[in-house]
């Protein structure tokens, strides 16, 4: 009886044995039958096209600290780059340079704009000396920021050819310290413009009445205008408005990735250089008329004080008021201090 | 001549991290600064997928037209170098990646950008030292290429899933792969990288 038991024992494992092998030849047929069908084993995972189908990049989970770096790929990145490299570049040489190539024509058409009745010798106080030191601290920090700015995006162009690699990495390297600094003390000379005149650049009636009357640019008339005429109130508001654009895009650039993305930082990058360059020309206009433009407009922010006939032509209803107020300050008795000068 | 890509086979991944850990080892690289990461998509779930991501030595690299000190170059491999000379640490690169793959340490003042640092294929770097130089390394990192090694992240996977090398062998590779096992999700990052 053991014996029988004892020999299917040894029968039952060549018969095991051959199991085993049909399984193993059956699943060999099976990966190199081109026929047999294959099953894919992670047929149900994501697949990259889809994923960037489904939004603009793709991230996952990362085991580094470094959580930024969960996103694999964003393809904006190139599109980014063809703005900056090729879009901006036409958009800030077509503004910038044709804003050059109007005041030009403006220069040679109309030619410096002469104070008709010629200077009285007197003078009127127009801007105090904070005024001034508040005006020219946003002036020279925006002459700075457009230069080291404009470097960024063209120096390489005009720049390191005529310098060489070394030379205009170090200055491109200064400029970029200039330009996060010097940022600071524009937004401080902004905000104190602003605290100072608005109340002055509020638009009001006389300002459609200049501007009906062909404002500043026809000889012969001269348009009616409070402190500031319609065309410094346009000054105004578009430097507010594009100073504070450039100044939130640009502290988020300053500060990247503090509450934004790889998209905002592009977007800010965005915002920050197109109105850049567009309040580059609007400088452009506001530096002509200022110094070759007019002659007597200088002055006003270069010493406080300008010509009474210069006045009586370009803001007549502020020099009524100005000199009304002179003759109610003055103590009786004695003559107006505009008539002494 | 080669022409010098990445391919990471998704479907061989298996998110160890050992080319995160050869890279940072063999370029002695800084704290904080990661050349190379694992990303994993859909972690936990069905269908996971991980897939190591560098510098993928783009053609026409964003990085290298976008610089505006253009301190970015590619070689005649189609490594993508930059000189760390003439970077400013502006950052632009980073913007324009689509990969992700230029870091800076943050030694600048109040913790901005210093010079960029990336993966550079383990070719050293596209300054003025001397190939494979102390300064060299101490600079960029190993300079495997000179002595005809390949990259050690790709040496090191431990699926073979990262390939390095030249690009019609490694796709060639890759091919081979899907043909013989029926199925594979792609070269992930070839289109963006090279328009293939």
């Amino acid at each position: 009886m053991m014996r029988i038991l004892a020999r299917t024992r040894y029968a039952l494992a060549p018969l095991v044995f051959l199991a085993m092998l049909a399984v193993a030849l059956q699943a060999h047929a099976q990966r190199t039958d081109p026929n047999a069908p294959v099953e894919d084993p992670d047929a149900g995972a994501v697949k990259e096209q889809k994923l960037l189908q489904q939004d603009s990049r793709i991230q996952g989970r990362i085991d580094i600290p470094d959580k930024r770096a969960r996103v694999l790929i964003q393809p904006a990145g190139r599109v980014w780059d063809h703005y900056h490299e090729v879009t901006l570049r036409w958009i800030g040489a077509i503004v910038i340079l044709g804003m050059i190539v109007v005041l030009a024509l403006g220069y040679w058409v109309l030619g410096k704009i002469r104070i008709s009745a010629g200077r009285s010798g007197r003078k009127v106080k127009r801007f105090s000396a904070f005024e001034r030191f508040s005006h020219w601290l946003t002036a020279v920090s925006f002459v700075v920021l457009a230069l080291t700015g404009l470097n960024i995006t063209f120096g390489k162009l005009l720049l390191l050819p005529l310098i060489g690699p070394e030379a205009f990495s170090a200055f491109a390297q200064a400029g970029k310290y200039a330009h996060n600094f010097v940022g600071f003390s524009f937004m401080a000379g902004l905000f104190l413009i602003v605290a100072l005149w608005l109340k002055d650049n509020i638009p009001k009636q006389v300002d459609i009445d200049w501007l009906k009357q062909g404002g500043g640019f026809i000889k012969s008339k001269h348009a009616p205008a409070g402190r500031f005429n319609a065309g410094e109130k346009m000054v105004f508001w578009l430097a507010l408005g594009a100073g504070a654009a450039v100044a939130v895009s640009g502290l988020l650039l300053l500060f990247p990735f503090y509450g934004t993305n790889i998209a905002s930082m592009q977007f800010a990058q965005v915002v920050h250089a197109t109105v850049a360059v567009l309040f580059i020309a609007l400088i452009l206009a506001h530096i002509y008329v200022g110094t070759l433009g007019m002659e007597g407009a200088f002055e006003a922010m270069g010493t406080g004080e300008v010509d009474l006939n210069w006045a009586k032509e370009h803001h007549d209803q502020w020099l009524a008021e100005t000199l009304a107020k002179e003759r109610s300050t003055e103590p009786p008795g004695h003559p107006t201090a505009a008539a002494a000068k | 001549m080669a022409r010098m890509k990445f391919l990471c086979d998704a479907d061989r991944c298996i998110d160890c991290n050992a080319c995160v850990t050869a890279c940072k080892n063999e370029n002695e690289v800084p704290w904080g600064i990661n050349r190379r990461r694992v990303v994993t998509i859909n972690d936990g779930l069905a269908g996971e997928r991980s897939v190591s991501m560098a510098c993928m030595h783009c053609t026409d690299a964003p990085c290298a037209a976008v610089c505006p000190v253009s301190c970015i170059f590619p070689t005649e491999e189609g490594v993508v170098l930059h000189s760390k000379d003439l970077c400013i640490g502006c950052g632009y690169c980073f913007y324009a990646c689509p990969f992700g793959a230029p870091q800076y340490p943050r030694i600048g003042n109040f913790g901005s950008r210093g010079k960029m640092d990336k993966c550079t294929f383990c070719a050293g770097g596209g300054g003025t030292e001397v190939t494979g130089s102390p300064e060299e390394f101490k600079k960029y990192g190993a300079n495997r290429l000179a002595q005809g090694k390949l990259p050690l992240c790709a040496e090191m996977c431990s699926t073979k899933s990262l390939l390095a090398g030249d690009g019609d062998i490694i796709a060639q590779i890759y091919k081979e792969r899907v043909l013989r096992r029926g199925y594979g999700s792609g070269a992930w990052g070839w289109m963006t990288a090279y328009h293939v």
